[in-house]
């Protein structure tokens, strides 16, 4: 019997780093790459997001920045970081973090890399909601993130109604969400078509997504979905891994299948409602989070949280970039994110191709 | 009486309303090396199925260590009861270590992910399916022969008591499903319960301690292989003239089909056993 302690499990492709207490009562594994990736786009997301507080209007010096997070700076410094910036770099912080782990927990549940909430109507959904509030009852703020949610809750159970026929197929679920999507976009269209000018420009501006105007209501709601769901998804992320295999194989190595699958989906949906109620459907980043962590991590099955490090380290760089392009005003960042996930979609189909060209060849 | 930790009482199995399996009860013996045999769309996957759980009986129930199975959680039941599906298809990009790293879940919790024991038993698994050194290949860019001997190790990796096993010979070498059978039977000898989907009945014969002859989703025979194996039960099974003998290698009896000529005459409605033909 090995010792407490630490051990490296060296093993080519998936080093594995094993931590045991004395008498190995406990123990973690944790894929090494992951670690170190993980490590790495936790200190990118968030020295990214110190350059979005201390740049702007009026330039801040990070020192200042950091003295001010502390509490330890003078009134107008205070005001700048803490009432104009720091509720924008939370919220980018926060829905990226959302939406990477929510986008990890569908493309897992669904195997398949178009599974991401964005794709099977999740965030349409929550659009149709907000959309319904700002338009049909003219209502703002709150009510319209509210709105968002209960518009995702409820399409998320029709999709699952819909799809479901003893027990959910994971490539119906993805083609009943697509499907779904068509039907509640033409109805967006339709609210936005009905509405007053400014009505439209409004609810336009809300479906690109954008972490301008919220505040701290909004950095509460996002707060709090993740603080709530990213733990109970970290927890069924083993699940979530043995999902991967199959629902059979996962059942035969006791994997509750139904249970573990409706937990993880739930809390998919409130990370992405919770991501959506806060800054609008932000485009993409569900989608390209998880694989380029797997890209990164070089492992299929890293995990969420270096996917959800991925998706804040994403949105707050997309962020930084969507405050610079138009010198006197920000664009909405879902601009940006739908420029770079179009980007990375091509790139992706591209790969692809090349890639069974070579199988091809083999 | 030998005891049965694993059984099924009055099973009728579907899938959606057509009906495979009609009200058949069955006893895995305890340490005993079952297999089940018969023709295609006969049951006997179907049944191996829903012993496992995985298929949920119209009716009836299966019963494992006296409970039905349906009603135990799934962890416990996954470290009694293990299953070497027909087919499985891995995840892409996932290295072989890791799938049968996998095969340890039943026996982990959140804040005990690798025991010393997993550690054991992965290894032990991989060297006793031949998989050690293909530990850092793609699962995905394997041979159909090397695939199936890798999740063979990652159901080992389970170390369960009761191992069911759904044609673990398709897609391999005529080596290399004697090493599996081999291993199986090794397996049994350490005091395992191993229940096997077959095709081959020479196989079956050589290697089964019980035998399970089904057809048309109804058990027709059950017992040691010297004394189920009969040319009258394999022609009613499988619609065809054979002669049994005895296996000179192992002493068990063994299947040899009968030539087409003389298939042709049975069918014709000659007598099926060359001795009671009346020469002309």
């Amino acid at each position: 019997m090995s010792g407490p302690g630490l051990k490296l499990r060296p093993s080519g492709r998936s080093t594995r780093l094993v931590i045991r207490s004395r008498g190995n009562r406990l123990s973690l594994r944790v894929h090494l790459r992951a670690l170190i990736a993980g490590t790495a786009l936790l200190l990118t997301a968030l020295g990214v997001a110190l350059v979005n507080l201390s740049s702007g209007d009026f330039p801040i010096p990070v020192s200042d920045v950091l003295r001010s997070l502390v509490g330890q700076g003078d009134p107008g410094t205070d005001f700048i970081v803490h009432e104009l910036r720091l509720p924008r770099v939370l919220i980018t912080l926060l829905v990226g973090t959302a939406l990477g782990a929510s986008g990890t927990i569908f493309q897992g549940l669904t195997r398949n890399p178009l599974g991401s909430p964005d794709f099977v109507g999740l965030t349409v959904g929550a659009a149709t909601g907000a959309l319904i509030v700002l338009l049909l009852f003219n209502g703002a703020g709150f009510q319209v993130a509210a709105g968002a949610i209960i518009g995702c809750l409820v399409t998320s159970v029709a999709i699952y109604l819909l799809a479901f026929r003893r027990g959910v197929q994971p490539f119906r679920l993805v083609l009943m969400g697509v499907g779904v999507s068509a039907l509640l976009d033409s109805f967006n269209s339709f609210l936005i078509y009905r509405s007053r000018l400014d009505e439209a420009i409004a609810a336009q501006v809300w479906l690109i997504g954008s972490v301008n105007g919220p505040g701290w209501t909004e950095v509460a709601l996002v707060a709090v979905a993740v603080a709530v769901l990213l733990p109970v998804a970290l927890h069924h992320g083993r699940y979530l891994d043995m999902l991967a295999l199959g629902d059979e194989p996962a059942m035969l190595h006791g994997v509750p299948v139904e249970r573990s699958r409706v937990v993880l989906a739930l809390s998919g949906v409130g990370l992405a409602a919770g991501a959506t109620a806060a800054a609008g459907p932000i485009a993409f980043v569900a989608l390209a989070a998880p694989p380029l962590a797997a890209r990164l991590t070089r492992s299929p099955n890293a995990g969420i949280l270096p996917a959800a490090l991925m998706g804040a380290a994403l949105l707050t760089a997309s962020d930084w970039v969507a405050q610079r392009i138009l010198p006197e005003n920000d664009v909405p960042v879902g601009l940006v994110t739908a420029a770079l996930g179009g980007i990375y979609l091509t790139w992706l189909l591209f790969h692809e191709r090349r890639n069974r060209g070579q199988g091809a060849q083999r | 009486m030998t005891e049965s930790r694993l059984r099924a009482d009055a099973l009728t199995l579907a899938y959606d309303r057509r009906v495979v399996v009609r009200d058949l009860d069955v006893q895995i013996a305890d340490g005993s090396f079952t297999v089940i045999v018969g023709p295609n769309a006969c049951g006997k996957s179907t049944l191996l199925r829903s012993l496992a759980r995985v298929l949920k009986p119209q009716s009836g129930a299966v019963y494992l260590n006296g409970q039905t199975i349906a009603s135990q959680p799934s962890k416990q039941v996954a470290r009694q009861l293990g299953m070497l599906p027909q087919s499985s298809v891995a995840p892409g990009g996932i290295v072989v270590a890791e799938l049968v790293a996998r095969g340890r879940f039943a026996h982990q919790r959140l804040l005990r992910q690798w025991s010393p024991q997993d550690e054991a038993a992965v290894a032990d698994a991989m060297r006793q399916t031949e998989v050690t050194e293909l530990a850092d290949r793609f699962v995905d860019e394997l041979s159909g022969g090397q695939r199936q001997r890798v999740w063979l190790a990652m159901a080992l990796a389970q170390q369960t008591p009761i191992l069911l096993l759904d044609e673990p010979t398709t897609f391999l070498d005529l080596s290399h499903q004697f090493e599996v059978l081999d291993l199986c039977a090794d397996l049994h000898e350490q005091g395992r319960t191993v229940v096997a989907v077959l095709h081959d009945l020479n196989h079956a014969c050589r290697y089964a301690t019980e035998l399970i002859v089904m057809r048309e989703g109804r058990v027709l025979a059950q017992g040691p292989p010297a004394e189920v194996m009969t040319a009258e039960l394999v022609e009613t099974v499988f619609a065809m003239p054979c002669r049994v003998m005895t296996d000179p290698e192992t002493d068990t009896p063994m299947v040899v089909p009968a030539g087409r000529q003389r298939r042709r005459m049975a069918r014709a409605g000659v007598p099926a056993n060359p001795a009671d033909r009346v020469p002309a």
